[in-house]
């Protein structure tokens, strides 16, 4: 029997942040909270093997019981058991004391029901870091694959997997021994239509809380503020540059407009090291 | 007397340095200089150096003194041949609790994320990514300078400045192009050092069994001196003609905004902005691009800037050296013609 996990975040939906021009600050109203994109690819992509394979999904997710919709979101598109890691000493968290919480968690769950794959998104969009996933990976000192696009094979009997990942310059294929952690992209898998059992099911299911003492117990050192090494010290809104000149080509003449344009970039010595002249 | 020590990782992939290794060592003397007269005051030394990873790799390691390092640590061995994960954060971890560097500084590529959490997490320390300012600044409480790292928040919208204060080292990604390329120098000074390779191809945990080069175009807006860019102005698909053909005259490539990329018109490869590249040509022409501050970060730093807009208020022109108020599809046609008549006298 195939058992994988996925940890997923909920998120801000950041195409729709805004921030008061009045007064610098981030408006939160109205601003929908959804399962980080990445995870929800990441998530179908288990699914996607559990019904291959035989077998089930448990997702994880840390934050405060808000995620419990999140939750719900993957018991819908196809995972078995949920579970949030919610408690107020949490809060405050880095992505090291996220990945301390998060590999104690996974280690629990694997103790428990030996796992096979582990699947974490490319990055949670709010914060764009990418760290949680090789950060859990050290923790557990598991093979990790970054930036998933496909899971070619899964070999249960002879313990490994191929997977392939996409860098900068190549695809790579590449086999690591199970358990191993995937960090995905989208297009590792598409997002299925929920079937309907799953979607009646995800109205009731109640997830699993567990807190900082409960059914294990975590080092209060290594979680929430205590825990994170990084502190924000200062925010700001970005400087404003300096705006150059505005030529109006409906009154100039598009003609005259584009000299012009040019004519400065001439001057700035900008157009002939483009152009290779002298 | 101390050392502080100032690390850049020198990313290289089958044998080619990625050049933000040059950029980030041109950072980290920038640091270094910053906390140079309390260091004297103190006793203190201070150095700039590099850790290399590879295979046959000792011209990177030589090259990396040209760029301003005063000593390079060079890992060699056939198991650092193809970049892994574990061999390569392991050894990383090794050699900073061995030298313990006060900042450590990596690239924010695919390969350099991979592997930048994992060493912070090994180091149990703080890792900032995708920083675009950096400094060492007097904080309160602190006795030394510590590494402020800035990086743009929630949708870049806001600039946070992040602290380590009392892990060290203080790790910071950095993406390519934010930082300029440092002078090269032809009579380094600096040393090579040849560190004991300890992990071994049994403990890789990883194979790769292939690499499959995509087909056709592998665009790197990066590095690029000329930048024809379009957004949501063009409207349709077709103003990509108009594009190619300016960027063709001016010997460029072309970069869009992302809404160009949702929408299947072009491979992400060429977003420019946040969540996509961030460039520094020569000459970067925005044309039809409103100018988020998104798309701001990820091109503001270049050398020149011409807005094509027909919205006087756009943006855009905040950051433009000089903007064209006008529909793209009329200046852009006549921009082309100017520049085949300004090549013309030339030749
Ligand atoms: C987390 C996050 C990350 C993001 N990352 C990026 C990123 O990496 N890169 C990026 O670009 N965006 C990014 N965005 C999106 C960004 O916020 C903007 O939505 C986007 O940049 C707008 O693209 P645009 O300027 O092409 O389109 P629009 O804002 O619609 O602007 C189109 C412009 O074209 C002008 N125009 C129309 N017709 C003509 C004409 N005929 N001639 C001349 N001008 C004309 C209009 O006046 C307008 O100013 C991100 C957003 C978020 C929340
Ligand atoms: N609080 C969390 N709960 C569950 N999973 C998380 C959490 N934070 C991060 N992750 C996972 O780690 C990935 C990378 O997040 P990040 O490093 O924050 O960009 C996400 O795509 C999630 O899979």
């Amino acid at each position: 029997m195939f058992h994988a996990l996925v940890a997923i975040k909920q998120v801000p939906d950041t195409t729709n942040i805004r921030i008061d021009p009045e007064t610098g600050n981030l408006v939160r109203e109205g601003v929908p909270a959804i399962m980080n994109p990445y995870d929800a690819h990441a998530l179908a992509e288990a699914v996607h093997w559990k019904r291959k394979l035989g077998g089930k999904v448990t997702v994880v997710s840390m934050g405060p019981p808000s995620f419990i919709v999140t939750i719900r979101e993957a018991i819908e598109l196809g995972a078995d058991r949920g579970i949030l890691i919610s408690d107020r000493k949490f809060a405050g968290a880095d992505t090291l004391a996220t990945s301390y919480v998060l590999a104690a968690v996974i280690a629990e769950v694997h103790a428990e029901d030996p796992l096979d794959l582990i699947f974490f998104g490319k990055q949670a969009i709010d914060g764009d870091t990418a760290q949680v996933g090789p950060g859990v990976a050290v923790r557990l000192d598991m093979p990790i694959v970054t930036y998933a696009v496909k899971v070619r094979d899964i070999d249960l009997q002879g313990r490994t997997v191929v997977v392939e990942r996409k860098t900068e310059r190549w695809t790579e294929v590449v086999e690591t021994p199970l358990p191993t952690l995937l960090t995905c992209e989208k297009e590792i898998a598409e997002i299925p239509f929920a079937p309907l059992p799953d979607l009646i099911r995800s109205l009731r299911y109640d997830p699993e809380i567990w807190s900082r003492e409960e059914p294990i117990e975590f080092d209060s050192g290594q979680i929430g503020v205590r825990g994170s090494p990084t502190i924000v010290y200062k925010m700001g809104t970005p400087p404003l540059p300096e705006a150059g000149e505005k030529v109006n080509a409906r009154e100039l003449g598009v003609g005259t407009a584009v000299s012009h344009a040019l004519d400065l970039a001439q001057r700035s010595g900008i157009l002939s090291a483009v152009l290779g002249g002298e | 007397m101390a050392i502080r020590r100032f690390w850049v990782f020198i990313e290289q992939e089958a044998g080619k340095v990625h050049p933000v290794s040059w950029e980030l060592l041109g950072v980290a003397r920038m640091l270094a200089n910053q906390v140079l007269p309390e260091a004297e005051a103190a006793g203190d030394q201070v150095t700039v150096e590099g850790v290399l990873l590879g295979y046959q790799v000792e011209p990177i390691a030589k090259e990396a003194l040209c760029y301003g390092a005063d000593r390079v640590y060079l890992l060699d061995d056939p198991v650092f041949e193809h970049y892994r994960n574990c061999p390569y954060y392991q050894t990383l971890a090794y050699v900073a609790r061995k030298h313990e560097p006060e900042v450590f500084l990596m690239g924010a590529t695919t390969l350099g994320r991979d592997l930048a959490g994992a060493v912070a997490t090994a180091l149990g320390t703080g890792l900032t990514a995708d920083c675009t300012q950096l400094a060492m600044g007097e904080v309160k409480g602190a006795k030394q300078r510590l590494l402020l790292a800035t990086r743009p928040a929630f949708g870049g919208n806001i600039m946070a400045t992040i602290l380590c204060r009392q892990h060290r080292p203080q790790m910071s990604s950095v993406r390519p192009r934010v930082f300029p390329m440092p002078e090269r120098i032809s009579e380094p000074t600096g040393e090579i050092l040849k560190e004991e390779v300890l992990v071994t191809e049994e403990g890789a945990k990883a194979c790769i069994l292939e690499f499959v080069h995509a087909k056709g175009e592998s665009v790197n807006i990066e590095y690029a001196d000329v930048i024809v860019a379009g957004g949501r102005g063009l409207g349709s698909p077709e103003g990509f003609k108009l594009l190619e053909e300016l960027a063709t005259e001016l010997g460029g490539v072309v970069g869009v905004s992302r809404p160009l990329v949702d929408a299947g018109w072009i491979s992400y490869a060429h977003q420019v902005g946040q969540s996509g590249r961030t460039v520094r040509p020569k000459l970067y022409i925005a044309a039809g691009i409103s100018g988020a501050l998104q798309h701001k970060v990820g091109m503001q730093n270049s050398d020149f800037i011409i807005a094509i807009n027909n919205d006087p208020d756009a943006p855009i022109f905040d950051v433009a050296d000089v903007g064209i108020v006008g529909d793209l599809y009329q200046v852009i046609p006549e921009m082309l013609k100017q520049i085949r008549a300004l090549k013309e006298t030339a030749a």
